[in-house]
């Protein structure tokens, strides 16, 4: 479908791009004109050119933090990813049956991020919580993610997999339903196994809806602040610091204007550039010429 | 026996799911003191006081109040000027417009710690801070482009003919977009607001931030109870609980559009 | 290749079906020959497309047997009945090639990879894909992708039958034509049972031997398309097939002759007539629009009707004309002369078809 070719459009658009350039174009021309200053109070500033940028990336800190968010996002995404599709194949296709479980299951999406912290703090300690009392007592196996950093990367992983999950799954689900009935009835006829369905009926179909489940759970894992916030406060010691959090100490709790913006700029760098990367490769894989 | 088995681990994959939550409301209707002195699966002494603490108390249902209105505020903004500018987007070409989609969605890849620092200082400087539509406002960085996305995946669903015999019958841009598109997305438009209110309603570190106590959300009372006296579970469940009430309520309306929803943006 | 023979086929999608009208299928009873090209005629909704399934084995009938050769398939699904389908849209494997999409079927069944490869090259060949083969199906045209679908079950050596479920829907004007003719060289070719559901009666009755038409969850007619042409089994057939279809006029019978209320008498052969005066039920008399004749003056045995309008559709001319309030059309080769006013219609006996309930009087 050829579009109609016409600038006055722009007019249409005019109004998104001053409300979001407002919101995002100043105060990222902020962060920018912080990074390459030292600032000592109100007016009394000394530009640095790119001393924050160096101290930063030479900061030991921040690169634990991002090793730390790498694989925190990494293990996100090979646990979400395919648990998100199966809950979707085994879903209800139609009836009320499907309307309950789409409900329930967008349930913990629709909870404020630090109430979902909360929700965990309670869940799991070791007198009240359900599950810390179900492993400490029930099981005998001491577990305390305020105290030991292996506990509490399980309960941070716990809590992010029963969040965000059902995203991934609702993504795979609607993915799934848009698939015509006669590509299954094509595939019963033509003697294929569910297994040989999935791999070249399902899963092909549900390339565009994964691939925005990935990036949208890559970014978001990627910036994950109020949940471990609320939950562990980046402890035991530092290691469930992640890169979010370790920003917000640095700049809002420490005050360090210059250091916290090279910081958010190197930050936000990093995930547009894997965002970009993977969604080239991510339609690279669904456009191959030849098989 | 296939099916049978897929239908029990998706049960148990749902009893997990509500598990946390149960336990949460379990805690909400039990007094403090009963929970730190015993053990239960039920709430054994039942009693609905936090509840009512949090309805009798200003400065705990205010926070629901000024939840409520900034994310209304954001979503109506969010669809007032996503809807035309999604339209421009599935209807013509024009110089920048790719460029321009992409600059959108960067904008939700941005971490809300990298804004939240200027932010606070671009709205006190034009006196904003502690407003709901300070918040609106800030949240319209991710809402929007999201906006314009989905809405955009579902208008490139409707086909241009219709909007060439309308003009040709003598409709308006506008008159046409009101009267006659709307309607035909309305799917969507259902879809975007859904969206827009539950990333708005879920959202903590902007609004936190941006908020003093005039248009402080419940989310931000919350976590000052947990540093301050830290200690009272049932009210804190009982103020969890009910921030998923609102969501479960919308989310109970849009149930037959969501799954639609997902399907249509453009990738 | 073989016979299917469908026994009193019924089927409802509700659970617990009461009344007629829960079933989409009320009952098929009928035999395809091996080999034969069949169409299966009739509007949206009157479950020719249930019955395709039935037939493919994608729905189980609530009722009724489905035979291959005098062996009752009815319990089984679709990959243990040797048959294959094309469906309206294209239907294909989007990630893999052409070669791969048409060795799918066969490899599903663990045939050895040099015989696939010979039977893939055999259906490809006639199905001219040969230069596709290594192409991704999902990239070429409607027509390739349905010949594609079609190849699927060309493949199978042992395939039974192969059912089209409004196959051309998808395909441009020029391309139809051309995919038709492939079909027809295929099926002469090969001898295989073609199934063809369409509601479009030229193409039905272009491509197959033998058409049935179906009407309310019933087959009301199999025949030849000149069978269904000439004598129409139910008013329903008349009416569908044929453009403009059948005229219809409810009547009584008085001797010879029917009696069609304020408009006069038509007279009919002799034993159709004695036939009539037995019937109890509802009767119409029926002519096709092309045998009736129009005079400029009326005559006694006329019917006396008004022109209301002509159409002209270039190498013929339907005129509407009123006959005491109901209206017929008849048609005029270009040679005629343009009726204007009142005039005379006479009905040649030879064409005139009485019906009873809507069943022909035979």
């Amino acid at each position: 479908m050829e579009k109609w070719p016409d600038n006055k459009a722009w007019l249409l658009v005019l109004p998104v791009f001053v409300i979001v350039a407002f919101s995002a174009i100043i105060p990222l021309l902020t962060v920018i004109n912080y990074s390459v200053q030292d600032i000592f109070g109100p007016g009394q500033s000394v530009f640095v050119g790119v001393d924050w940028f160096r101290e930063m990336l030479q900061d030991y800190r921040l690169r634990e933090a991002l090793w730390r968010q790498f694989l925190f996002s990494g293990l996100v995404l090979i646990i979400e990813i395919p648990l998100g599709v199966l809950i979707a194949l085994a879903m209800p296709k139609r009836g009320w049956k499907a309307s309950a479980a789409l409900v329930t299951l967008a349930l913990p999406l629709l909870i404020p991020w630090n109430t979902i912290g909360t929700i965990w703090i309670i869940f799991t300690r070791p007198d009240i919580g359900l599950l810390g009392a179900v492993i400490n007592n029930l099981l005998g196996i001491p577990f305390d993610h305020t105290a030991s950093p292996l506990d509490a990367w399980i309960t941070v992983m716990l809590m992010e997999v029963w969040h965000w999950t059902p995203l991934v799954a609702l993504l795979a689900y609607s993915g799934l339903r848009a698939i015509p009935e006669a590509y299954y009835q094509a595939a019963r006829i033509d003697g294929a196994s569910a297994w040989s369905t999935f791999l070249y009926v399902q899963l092909p179909k549900m390339r565009g809806v994964l691939t925005i489940a990935f990036l949208l759970r890559f970014m978001d894992s990627f910036l994950i602040y109020a949940e471990p916030f609320v939950l562990t406060g980046g402890g035991p010691g530092n290691s469930t610091t992640f890169l979010s959090l370790y920003l917000v100490k640095i700049a809002l709790l420490q005050f360090d204007l210059g250091p916290g913006a090279a910081f958010s700029l190197i930050y936000f760098i990093i995930v547009l550039l894997f965002s970009f990367i993977f969604y080239q490769a991510l339609q690279r894989v669904g456009k191959g010429e030849t098989v | 026996m296939k099916v049978r088995k897929r239908s029990i681990a998706l049960g148990i994959y749902y009893f997990l799911l509500l598990l946390p939550i149960y336990w949460m409301l379990n805690m909400s209707l039990r007094t403090n003191a009963s929970i730190l002195a015993t053990f239960s699966l039920f709430p054994t002494d039942f009693t609905l006081e936090n509840y009512i603490k949090i309805f009798t108390d200003a400065s705990w249902y205010m926070g629901y109040v000024n939840a409520i209105i900034y994310v209304g505020m954001n979503t109506v903004i969010s669809l007032t000027v996503a809807l035309p500018a999604a339209y421009a987007f599935s209807r013509y070409q024009f110089v920048g417009d790719k460029q321009m989609f992409f600059w959108l969605l960067t904008n939700r890849m941005a971490p809300a710690a990298v804004f939240a620092l200027p932010f606070f200082q671009l709205y006190s400087s034009v006196g904003l801070l502690d407003t709901h539509i300070a918040v609106a406002l800030a949240h319209c960085l991710f809402n929007v482009p999201l906006s314009v996305w989905i809405l955009e995946g579902f208008m490139s669903g409707v086909p241009r003919e219709i909007d060439e015999t309308a003009f040709i019958d003598g409709y308006s841009l506008p008159r046409f977009f009101i009267t006659i598109f709307i309607p035909l997305i309305k799917a969507g438009v259902g879809v975007t607001a859904f969206f827009c209110f539950m990333f708005s309603w879920v959202e903590l570190l902007l609004a936190r931030t941006l908020t003093v106590t005039n248009a402080k959300p419940i989310s931000a009372i919350m976590t000052r109870t947990i540093s301050a006296t830290g200690l009272d579970y049932g009210l804190l469940a009982a103020a969890g609980i009910l921030t998923i009430l609102p969501g479960a309520l919308v989310i109970w309306f849009v149930r037959n559009y969501m799954a639609k929803g997902f399907a249509l943006g453009r990738v | 290749m073989a016979r299917i023979e469908l026994s009193k086929i019924a089927h409802s999608y509700h659970p617990n079906p009461a009344e007629p009208a829960d079933y989409a299928l009320k009952r098929i009873h009928t035999v395809w020959k091996d080999g034969g090209a069949y169409a299966l005629l009739g509007p949206s909704g009157c479950g020719k497309t249930t019955l395709l399934n039935i037939i493919s084995g994608l729905v189980t009938p609530s009722r009724g047997q489905v035979l291959y050769d005098d062996r009752d398939v009815t319990p089984l699904p679709p990959e243990k009945r040797n048959i294959a389908q094309v469906f309206q849209f294209p239907v294909l494997y989007d990630t893999m090639s052409v070669y791969n999409n048409l060795a799918f079927p066969l490899r599903n069944r663990k045939m050895s990879d040099a015989r696939i490869k010979e039977r893939v090259l055999e259906v490809a060949d006639s199905l001219d894909l040969t230069p596709f083969l290594n192409k991704k199906a999902a990239g070429l045209a409607a027509d390739a992708k349905q010949k594609i679908s079609l190849g699927r079950g060309l493949v199978r050596s042992d395939v039974a039958a192969i059912l089209f479920d409004e196959p051309l829907t998808v395909i441009d004007p020029q391309m139809k034509w051309e995919l038709r003719r492939k079909l027809k060289e295929i099926h002469e070719q090969l001898k295989l049972t073609f199934i063809y559901v369409t509601h479009d009666q030229t193409e039905a009755l272009t491509f197959a031997d033998q058409v049935a038409v179906m009407f309310e969850g019933e087959i009301v007619q199999l025949g030849s398309p000149q069978d269904l042409f000439e004598n129409p089994e139910h008013r329903f057939v008349g009416y569908f097939i044929g453009s403009p279809g059948m005229n219809f006029l409810k009547c009584t019978i008085e001797g010879a002759s029917a009696h069609i209320d304020g408009a006069g008498c038509i007279e009919l052969a002799p034993e159709i007539a004695e036939k009539g005066r037995k019937a109890d039920g509802k009767l119409e008399i029926g002519i096709r629009p092309m045998y009736l004749k129009i005079h400029t003056r009326w005559t006694k045995g006329m019917l006396k009707a008004g022109v209301k309008g002509v159409e002209d559709l270039g190498s013929y001319r339907i005129v509407t004309l009123d006959v005491a309030g109901r209206t017929l059309k008849a048609m005029l080769s270009e040679s005629e002369a343009v009726p204007e006013g009142t005039v005379g219609v006479s009905f040649p006996r030879q064409w005139i078809r009485l019906f009873e309930d809507g069943w022909l009087i035979k």
